[in-house]
């Protein structure tokens, strides 16, 4: 593997990596696709170098090595679909949200709250009325309460 | 006999397609798939029999031998995994059927369960390392679609979570298949665990770090969890049972064949010790933090592999022994107590401690389908669980660790508190009277939900009543894995 090769793998990782750690799905999607060529890069290039492995090309002992090249070709098709579902996941955020942002998990922030108790919290942008929060809580029968 | 092997992979694969064929003839597709995953389920007893009787069995595909070609290989261990699931999954599927939901109203639902059982098996029967890739890939690609199967804006939320970390995983697990075809020159499991022993200790400990991490993702190990309590329970309840059942004992197989067969001894014990020990109190404590059933239940699956784990770090017979009887104990277990939970969904229209109550005396049916799963789970003979602990707390004890075996015990006794919680909530104490009823309480649950139920209900007593003889098995299995010298021959010395 030469240092052009490992390098390049290593920027798409490293830039696949920054681009993971976004909020909106469709740059989450993007960050995932530069990974996966990343380490087929590096997959790739675990093989030897050499001439095309093809019978009639010269001596077999000069070959590039074809296992990792075969195996590249199933992980790429792999990766392939696998977008392909996380792009349609993202467009049905949209419909339903108009919004592709991967949300934080309701049920943490309700556990956490739980933790505020009669607490006096400076801000009071924190306290969210539970029962927006998801549908499936308990509510007063007669009275609906609101903080 | 060699036949069996690539025959429980093919099957259900066939079973998806005429399954999508069928298309919106509903009948039939149950009938395919069900007839499909019983075939699969008397195929893995079979196998059972063949392999504790050989040892172990390998075919090549295609005839090319190893290690260039793909090996399928089953020993003891494969074959006790296949039984379990393919139970399961047949089990799972009838309760799908039953219940109201996800099955009725989405055609491609039997399709790509298949497609899913097709998945594990191959998983398990994988003879080298980019075959699981592909395995386990099979089995993911399902899962995305199952746990979004719905498409309601909560679990397509908590759908691109579970996605973006299983990709996450995946990619990680062809870097470490880059490197370590790199350094080797092989993918084949049996061939490297003769050429790896070769390599720099440096690059060895790496790998199996590497290793760790990518299948700790799947199985669910500290640090690496947190993925699972937020994804599994918006999916609907078979689904969430399956893969609570199914998905994290693959990675976690995946995790002792790789450590047992490419990296004997590589790891230092106390950090795989650290990992088990951590894995189980934080997954325990935050059971007890929730409020909802399913999401209680999740956390302690994360404690469960804990204990999978821990039997693993020893490196003893006894200790893997007990590992691998633990993860059959859990399989089915698992997959009960999930089952259960939905049907407390069901019936109770919620899945919330605070917005149920009173269920022992409005449905004693589900109060008894959650009731023995549950004190099994808590360790409490004559259930599995009870066996299960014991045999894993035996081998601790006689590998003289005693920090981990106090943690497990504490672990062992917040699960008992976790467990009464539930019970509780549910169905001992009366529900608030101010507080309206969940929509839809009430419903009486149908055959097809109860039956699936009671049967792994019946399977975890009877998986305590057989320990011996299971436990017997195990050892053997877990022979073979500390000694993989048979494995390695048989495959390489060309299993045509």
């Amino acid at each position: 593997m030469s240092i052009v090769m490992a390098g390049t793998a290593a920027l798409l990782f490293a830039l696949g990596t920054y681009l993971l750690l976004q909020r909106k799905l469709s740059r989450i999607i993007v960050g995932l696709g530069l990974i996966g060529h990343g380490a087929n890069v590096l997959f790739v290039n675990s093989g030897e170098r050499g001439l095309p492995p093809l019978i009639g090309e010269g001596d077999p002992a000069d070959f590039a090595d074809p296992v990792p090249q075969a195996l590249v070709l199933t992980a790429i098709v792999i990766s392939f679909g696998t977008t392909a579902l996380l792009l349609a996941l993202a467009y049905r955020s949209w419909l339903l949200s108009a919004d592709d942002e991967v949300a934080d998990d309701i049920e943490d922030r309700i556990v956490a709250r739980r933790g505020y108790g009669d607490v006096e919290v400076a801000d009071e942008t924190l306290l969210v009325d539970e029962a927006e929060l998801s549908p499936d809580l308990p509510r007063r029968a007669s009275t609906e309460e609101s903080s | 006999m060699r036949v069996l092997l690539p025959l429980i992979v093919l099957l259900p694969l066939l079973g998806a397609a005429v399954s999508i064929l069928a298309g919106r003839a509903r009948v039939a597709q149950r009938v395919v798939a069900l007839s499909v995953l019983t075939a699969v389920l008397g195929l893995a007893v079979a196998l059972l029999f063949v392999v504790d009787a050989d040892g172990v069995v390998a075919t090549q595909s295609g005839d090319w031998y190893a290690p260039l070609g793909i090996t399928l290989v089953a020993d003891r261990f494969s074959a006790i995994m296949l039984v379990t699931a393919a139970l399961v999954l047949l089990a799972v599927d009838v309760y799908a059927i039953g219940q109201p939901g996800a099955e009725r109203s989405h055609v491609g639902f039997q399709s790509v369960y298949l497609v899913l059982a097709a998945g594990v098996s191959a998983a398990f029967l994988a003879g080298d390392l980019f075959n699981l890739f592909v395995a386990i890939e099979m089995m993911l690609t399902a899962s995305y679609v199952l746990i979004t199967l719905g498409g309601r804006l909560d679990q397509v939320r908590s759908g691109m979570t579970y996605v973006v970390i299983s990709l996450i995983a995946s990619v990680l697990f062809l870097a470490a298949l880059a490197f370590t075809y790199a350094a080797t020159g092989t993918v084949n499991l049996a061939d490297l665990s003769d050429r790896i022993a070769d390599l720099p200790d440096g690059l060895r400990s790496a790998l199996a770090g590497l290793f760790l991490v990518v299948f700790g993702i799947k199985a669910g190990i500290f640090p690496l969890f947190f993925w699972l309590p937020d994804s599994y329970p918006t999916a609907p309840s078979p689904v969430t049972a399956i893969f609570a059942g199914l998905l994290t004992k693959v990675g976690v197989y995946a995790i002792i064949r790789t450590q047992t067969l490419m990296f004997p001894d590589v790891l230092p014990t106390w950090l795989l010790m650290v990992v088990a020990g951590t894995t189980m109190l934080v997954g325990v404590l935050g059971a007890i933090a929730q409020d909802d059933v399913k999401r209680i239940l999740s956390f302690l699956i994360i404690s469960s592999i804990g204990f999978m784990v821990m039997g693993l770090a020893l490196f003893t017979v006894a200790g893997i022994a007990a590992a691998i009887l633990y993860m059959v104990h859990q399989v089915v277990l698992k997959t009960a107590l999930f089952l259960a939970g939905g049907m407390i969904e069901h019936t109770g229209g919620s899945s919330r401690l605070s917005r149920l109550g009173n269920m022992a005396r409005t449905t004693p049916m589900v109060a008894v389908v959650f009731f023995v799963p549950a004190i099994s789970l808590a360790g409490i003979p004559p259930m599995s669980g009870f066996a299960a602990k014991f045999a894993l707390f035996d081998s601790v004890a006689s590998s003289a660790e005693w920090w981990i075996l106090a943690v497990a015990v504490v672990t062992s006794m917040l699960t008992l508190f976790s467990i009464a919680k539930i019970w509780i909530g549910v169905f001992w104490a009366q529900r608030d009277p101010d507080e309206e009823a969940p929509p839809g309480a009430g419903r009486r649950p149908p055959l097809m939900m109860t039956a699936p139920t009671v049967v792994l209900v019946l399977m975890t007593v009877a998986l305590g009543v057989a320990a011996g003889p299971l436990y017997d098995y195990c050892t053997r299995a877990a022979g073979d894995l500390v000694d993989p010298s048979s494995y390695v021959s048989l495959v390489l010395e060309g299993g045509s």
